[in-house]
C-alpha cells in the first residue's frame, strides 16, 4: 500500500536554448505541439511536460535511452537546474518558490544525492569525503566523525577511512558518494545511473547491497538507469521517458505486460519473462493430485519458486487469502507458460 | 580562399616576382624605392612623448606613492634574507626541497647553496631572491583574482586574453622605461616588471583550473548544501588547486626571468646585474660563474614550485594541530636550533671568506686557450654562415660576394649563372607539378640575390601582401598590409626589415634543427632520454644565460645573436615534434605496418604529414620564443628593433623605445596570423584526406 505523497512534480518543463521563457507566454497550448515548435526554433525541450509522484518509502524509477531526460528531470526535482515551467512539491510545499537559503537548509537536512560519475573530491579522505556536507553545515569535529562513522558502517567501507578517492575502485567510490549522500540522513534520495559506470558484477553487487540499506532505511528514492534489469530488481513504479516526455508510469509488471508502445515494448521484450511471472499465471487446475502440496500465493514471482518446485516434484498449489484452490504450479505447467509468453508479444501474458 | 596554384594564380606570382625584380633593378637610381621617405612618416614618437608627459604629469604621483608602498615589503624581505645566517637558510631551502621532491631535489637544493656559497655570491643571490619572495605573491593575487574574474564573467575574459597577450608579445625592455619614469629608479623597478610579466599564466591557468573542475563535483557539492562561498573555496578551487598550482609555477618562473632581465637598469647588488656586469667588461669567467648560480637557482625554484603543485597526498594524513602542520614546525624547529648553533660558532653565520673560492681567473685563462686554438675551425664556420645566409639574407648576394667573402668578384656572367640556375630549378619543380615549390625557389632566389635591405618597400610589400592573401585569403591580405603601413609610417620598416632578417633566419634553423631533433627523438626513447633534460634546463633558464657562452666563443655581434636566439627557440619544436609524432593514431601505424611499409616510408609518409598540425604549432612557438629573445640579444650588438628598444631605455626617451616595442609585437602579431592561416590549411588537408 502506498504511503502518503512525498514528492511530486507536476507539468515540469525544460527547455535548452536562447530563449526558453518565450514559449510559455500564452497558455494551454498542446504539449507535443510546443515542444515541436520549440524544436523548430531551435531550441532544446529536454523535459516536456513531465509530472509523476513519489511516495514514501517508495524507490521510484526513471528510465529511458540516453538523451531523454531523466538527468534533466532528476537535476529539476533537486533544483540544480531550474525548470522553465511547472511544479515540484516537496511535503506538499512547493519547492521552486524557496529561496537560496531555504533551499540549502532543504539539501543539507532532506535531500542526499548520487552522481553516475561519484562526484568525489580528489583532495579528500574516504572520511572527510562523507563528513564534507556535515562539515558545511558547520557540526562539531565530534559529531562529523560519530555520524560518518555510521554510514561508513552501512556502506561496508570499513578500514579505508583515510584512502584517498584516486586510491579506491569504482565500487568502493561510488559506495563512497552514497554513503556521503546518506550522511546527511535524507528523507528524499536522488540516484542518477549511479552504477552505470561499474562493471555488471559489481553492479550486482551494489544493488544488492542499494537493496539492502533500503530495507534498513526506507527513503523515498528516485533512482534513474537505463537498464531494464536493474529497475526491474528495484524499482517500485517506474516512469520511461522518451525525447523528454514520460511514455508510461507503473510497476514493471505492468510495463512488460502492457507497454503503452513500442518504445517500451523494445525495453521490456529483453526481459526473460520468468523474472516476472507469477504463481497464478503459470497454474493449472488438477482435479486428481496428491494432497497435502505446499502452498503458495497467487502473486508469488515464479522465479523465487523454483527451489520449492525442485523438491515437490509433484508440484506446488495456489491458494488464495481466503484459502481457495485456484490452481496448481508443476515443472510442466511451468515449461508450458513459458513456451507460450517467451519471444511472442508480451500483452499476451496477462490473459494467459 | 583558392588552394591549387591554379594557372591565373601563377600568373599573378610571375608579375608580383617581376615587378619585384624590376622595383630593385631601378632601386639604385630611385633613393625614395629603398628608403621609405622620412617626409612621409608621422611623427609617432613625439606623441607618444607627449603623451606620456601627459601621463605623467598627471598620475606620477599616484604610481610615485604606489611605489613607495611597494618599497616596504622588499625592502624588509631584503633585510629578513640579508640578515637570514646561511646555514639557516641553507637548512630550511633543503627541508623544502625534500617536501617537494624528496632526497633528489633536497641534494640538489643543498648542491646548488654550496655552490653560490663557493663562490661568495650569496648576498647577491638573496637580493634576487627578495625580488621574487615579493613579486610572486603579488602577482599571484593579481592573476588569481583576474582569473576568477575571467572565470565568472566571458565579457571579462575577451577583455583579458588580449590584455594578456600584449603584456607577452611586447618585449619586457619596452615597458621597463614607461616603468622606470613613472615608478622611479630602483628596485621598484624590477618589481613591478616582474609582476606585468608573471601574473598572465596566473590568470590563464586560475581560469583553466576552475572551469576544469567537472559538473559532478559542483553539483555534489551543491546538493551537500554548500551556500556560494563554500562552493567556491571549498569545492571548485580545491578541485582546480593543482591547476593553480601550476600557474604558481609558472609565474614564479615568469617573474624570475623577469627580474633578472630587469637588472639591466642597474641600482641593485644582484645576481643579474652581476652577470651583466662582468659581461660588458668582458670578465667571461666571473659572468659565467654567476650566471650558472641565476640557472641553478631557476632550477631549483622550477623544481620545488612545480613539485609542491604536483605532490601526491600524503597516504595517513595525520590528525590535529600538531600532524597537520608538522612540517612547517619542523621547518621551524630547525630554524631555530640552527640559529642558535650560529651564535656559537660564528662561522656558521657569516661563510667565511677563507672558505669561498673564485675560479674566474683560471676559468679566462681556460676559456681564451680554448677560444684561440679552436679559433680557425670557429671563424670558418662563422664566416661560412655569415657570408652563404645571414649577409646575403640582409644586403645580398649581389653586394656580398666579392674577393675577400667568397674568393672572387661577381660579374654579369655569375649573376646570369645564378638567375639561370634558379630558372632551372623553379621550372624542374613546376614540371613535376609543384608550383608552389617553384614558386618558393623563384622568391627565395630573389631574395637572396637583392637582399632583404634592397627589395625597396613597394616591392616587398606588395611581395608579403601577396603572400599573405595566398596564406590566408582577403583577411590575412589586409591583416599584412596594416602591419606593413604601420611600419612606414612609424618609421620602422627598415629597423623591421632587419629584425625580421635575424629573427626570421634564427627561427628557420631553429625550426629546421629542433624538428628533426623531435623527429630523432620521437623514433628513439634513449635520444628521447638525454634530450629531456637538456631541453628542462634551456626552457627554465633565464633568457639571459644563454647569452654568456656564445659571447664568450664567438664575441660580439650578429652571429652571436643568432646562435643565442635559436639556443632559445629550438624547445618548442622538439617538444611539439615529438609530441606530435608520438601522437599518432596507433591504429594508423599498424595498418600502414600491415601494408608493408618501411620505416622510413612509415615515418615520412605517415606519421610525420599526421603529426603536421603540431610541428607548425613547434613553428609558431619557436617564432614567439624568437621574437621574445631577439630583444635580449640586443645586448650584443645587433642593429634592428631590439637595439633601438635598448637605445631607447638608455637614453631615457620613452617615445623610441615603446614605438619599436610596439612593432615587434606587430611582428610578433602577424607571424602568428600567417601560422594560423597555415595551420587552418594543414587542418583543412587533413580533414579533406580523411
Ligand atoms: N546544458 C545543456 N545545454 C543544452 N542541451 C542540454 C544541456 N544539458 C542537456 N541537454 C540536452 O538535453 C537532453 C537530455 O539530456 P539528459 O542529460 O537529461 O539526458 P539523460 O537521459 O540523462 O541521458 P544519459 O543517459 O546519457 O545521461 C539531451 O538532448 C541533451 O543534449
Ligand atoms: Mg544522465
Amino acid at each position: 500500500m502506498p504511503g502518503p505523497v512525498k514528492l511530486s512534480c507536476r507539468h515540469l518543463w525544460k527547455v535548452y536554448g536562447p530563449d526558453p521563457a518565450r514559449f510559455f507566454a500564452r497558455e494551454g497550448a498542446a504539449p507535443d505541439a510546443l515542444a515541436a515548435e520549440m524544436r523548430a526554433a531551435g531550441h532544446i525541450p529536454a523535459a516536456i511536460d513531465v509530472g509523476f509522484d513519489v511516495h514514501v518509502g517508495e524507490t521510484f524509477v526513471i528510465m529511458g535511452l540516453s538523451g531523454s531526460g531523466k538527468s534533466t528531470v532528476i537535476r529539476c526535482l533537486s533544483r540544480l537546474i531550474e525548470p522553465e515551467a511547472g511544479q515540484v512539491l516537496l511535503d506538499g510545499q512547493d519547492l521552486l518558490a524557496k529561496s537560496d537559503r531555504d533551499l540549502i537548509e532543504i539539501r543539507r537536512h532532506k535531500m542526499g544525492m548520487v552522481f553516475q560519475n561519484f562526484g568525489l573530491l580528489p583532495h579528500l579522505t574516504v572520511i572527510e569525503n562523507i563528513s564534507f556536507p556535515l562539515r558545511l553545515q558547520g557540526l562539531s569535529a565530534a559529531e562529523q566523525r560519530d555520524r560518518a562513522a555510521h554510514v561508513i558502517d552501512l556502506v561496508g567501507l570499513k578500514g579505508r577511512e583515510q584512502s584517498y578517492p584516486g586510491q579506491l575502485s569504482g565500487g568502493q567510490q561510488q559506495r563512497v558518494g552514497i554513503a556521503r549522500s546518506l550522511a546527511v540522513e535524507p528523507e528524499l534520495w536522488f540516484l542518477d545511473e549511479p552504477f552505470s559506470a561499474l562493471d555488471p558484477l559489481i553492479r550486482r553487487q551494489m544493488q544488492d547491497e542499494f537493496l539492502r540499506i533500503q530495507r534498513v532505511l526506507k527513503k523515498s528514492i528516485v533512482f534513474i538507469t537505463h537498464d531494464f534489469l536493474e529497475a526491474l530488481r528495484i524499482a517500485d513504479r517506474m516512469a520511461i521517458m522518451r525525447d523528454g516526455r514520460v511514455v508510461q508510469i507503473g510497476t514493471p509488471e505492468e510495463l512488460i505486460l502492457n507497454p503503452a508502445d513500442d518504445y517500451v515494448a523494445q525495453f521490456t521484450g529483453e526481459v526473460p519473462r520468468i523474472k516476472i511471472l507469477r504463481a497464478h499465471q503459470c497454474a493449472v487446475f488438477m482435479a486428481n493430485r496428491p494432497d497435502n502440496l505446499p502452498r503458495i500465493a497467487p502473486e508469488d514471482r515464479i522465479e523465487g519458486l523454483m527451489s520449492k518446485l525442485a523438491a515437490s516434484s509433484a508440484g506446488l498449489d495456489v491458494v488464495d487469502s481466503g484459502g481457495a484452490y485456484l490452481g496448481t504450479v508443476t515443472a510442466a505447467s511451468l515449461v508450458g507458460t513459458l513456451g507460450r509468453v517467451e519471444g511472442t508479444s508480451p500483452s499476451r501474458v496477462a490473459h494467459g | 580562399m583558392a588552394r591549387k596554384t591554379d594557372g591565373r594564380t601563377l600568373l599573378i606570382w610571375c608579375l608580383v616576382l617581376a615587378s619585384v625584380l624590376v622595383l630593385a633593378l631601378l632601386q639604385p637610381r630611385v633613393p625614395d624605392l629603398k628608403a621609405y621617405p622620412s617626409a612621409w612618416t608621422l611623427p609617432v614618437v613625439d606623441w607618444l612623448n607627449i603623451g606620456m608627459d601627459w601621463v605623467v604629469g598627471v598620475f606620477k604621483p599616484v604610481f610615485r606613492a604606489l611605489s613607495a608602498v611597494m618599497d616596504y615589503p622588499l625592502v624588509w624581505t631584503s633585510a629578513f634574507l640579508g640578515w637570514l645566517p646561511w646555514s639557516v637558510g641553507t637548512v630550511i631551502a633543503v627541508m623544502i626541497g625534500y617536501r617537494a621532491g624528496g632526497w633528489p631535489l633536497a641534494t640538489f637544493t643543498l648542491g646548488t647553496l654550496v655552490y653560490i656559497l663557493l663562490m661568495g655570491l650569496w648576498p647577491e643571490t638573496m637580493n634576487s631572491l627578495a625580488l621574487v619572495a615579493v613579486s610572486v605573491p603579488l602577482a599571484v593575487a593579481l592573476g588569481f583574482g583576474l582569473g576568477v574574474w575571467g572565470f565568472q564573467s566571458p565579457r571579462a575574459e575577451r577583455l583579458l586574453t588580449p590584455l594578456m597577450d600584449i603584456t607577452q608579445t611586447v618585449p619586457a625592455f619596452a615597458y621597463l622605461l614607461p616603468i622606470l619614469i613613472l615608478f622611479g629608479f630602483g628596485p621598484v623597478v624590477g618589481l613591478i616588471a616582474g609582476i606585468i610579466f608573471a601574473f598572465p599564466p596566473m590568470v590563464k591557468n586560475t581560469i583553466v583550473g576552475l572551469r576544469e573542475v567537472p559538473a559532478d563535483i559542483i553539483e555534489s557539492g551543491l546538493m551537500s548544501g554548500a551556500t556560494r562561498w563554500q562552493l567556491f573555496f571549498l569545492v571548485r578551487c580545491r578541485a582546480g588547486l593543482r591547476q593553480i598550482l601550476l600557474g604558481v609555477n609558472q609565474t614564479t618562473m615568469a617573474a624570475l626571468n623577469m627580474i633578472i632581465v630587469a637588472s639591466i637598469i642597474g641600482g641593485s647588488e644582484d645576481i643579474g646585474w652581476r652577470v651583466l656586469s662582468t659581461l660588458r667588461k668582458a670578465e667571461f669567467g666571473e659572468s659565467l660563474v654567476a650566471g650558472i648560480v641565476i640557472a641553478l637557482m631557476a632550477m631549483v625554484l622550477d623544481r620545488i614550485t612545480h613539485g609542491l603543485a604536483t605532490r601526491a597526498p600524503d597516504m595517513s594524513p595525520p590528525q590535529g594541530f600538531v600532524g597537520r602542520h608538522r612540517f612547517a614546525l619542523a621547518v621551524l624547529g630547525m630554524a631555530v636550533l640552527v640559529h642558535l648553533a650560529t651564535l656559537a660558532l660564528p662561522a656558521l653565520r657569516s661563510w667565511p671568506a677563507a672558505w669561498t673560492f673564485d675560479p674566474a681567473g683560471p676559468l679566462n685563462t681556460g676559456i681564451e686557450a680554448f677560444v684561440l686554438w679552436a679559433k680557425p675551425v670557429l671563424d670558418a664556420v662563422k664566416n661560412f654562415i655569415i657570408f652563404t645566409l645571414v649577409l646575403p639574407l640582409k644586403i645580398g648576394l649581389l653586394n656580398v660576394v666579392g674577393p675577400f667573402t667568397w674568393g672572387f668578384t661577381a660579374t654579369v656572367w655569375h649573376a646570369a649563372a645564378y638567375a639561370a640556375l634558379v630558372a632551372v630549378g623553379a621550372g624542374y619543380a613546376l614540371s613535376r607539378g609543384r608550383a608552389g615549390l617553384a614558386v618558393a625557389i623563384a622568391s627565395l632566389g630573389l631574395i637572396m640575390f637583392f637582399g632583404l635591405t634592397n627589395l625597396t618597400w613597394p616591392g616587398a610589400t606588395l611581395l608579403l601582401i601577396w603572400f599573405g592573401y595566398r596564406s590566408g585569403g582577403t583577411r590575412l591580405a589586409l591583416w599584412t598590409a596594416a602591419a606593413v603601413a604601420f611600419m612606414l609610417l612609424t618609421g620602422s620598416y627598415e629597423k623591421a626589415v632587419l629584425s625580421v632578417q635575424l629573427c626570421g633566419l634564427a627561427v628557420l634553423a631553429s625550426f629546421l634543427i629542433g624538428t628533426g631533433l623531435g623527429i630523432a627523438a620521437a623514433e628513439s626513447d634513449g635520444f628521447s632520454r638525454i634530450l629531456r633534460p637538456i631541453n628542462d634546463t634551456l626552457q627554465t633558464m633565464p633568457v639571459f644565460v644563454l647569452l654568456i657562452p656564445v659571447i664568450m666563443i664567438f664575441k660580439i655581434g650578429e652571429f652571436s645573436a643568432l646562435l643565442a636566439i635559436i639556443a632559445y627557440a629550438v624547445v618548442a619544436p622538439i617538444r611539439y615534434a615529438e609530441y606530435g609524432l608520438r601522437n599518432v593514431p596507433k591504429d594508423v601505424i599498424e595498418a600502414a605496418t600491415s601494408m608493408g611499409a618501411t620505416r622510413s616510408q612509415l615515418l615520412w609518409r605517415v606519421k610525420v604529414p599526421l603529426a603536421m598540425p603540431n610541428i607548425m604549432l613547434g613553428l609558431n612557438q619557436a617564432i614567439m620564443f624568437g621574437i621574445s629573445m631577439l630583444v635580449i640579444t640586443a645586448l650584443v650588438g645587433t642593429d634592428e628593433l631590439g637595439q633601438v628598444i635598448y637605445i631607447g631605455l638608455s637614453k631615457g626617451n620613452f617615445g623610441i623605445g615603446f614605438l619599436a616595442g610596439i612593432a615587434m609585437a606587430v611582428i610578433a602579431l602577424l607571424a602568428d596570423q600567417f601560422c594560423r592561416a597555415w595551420q587552418r590549411r594543414i587542418d583543412a588537408k587533413l580533414e579533406g584526406a580523411a
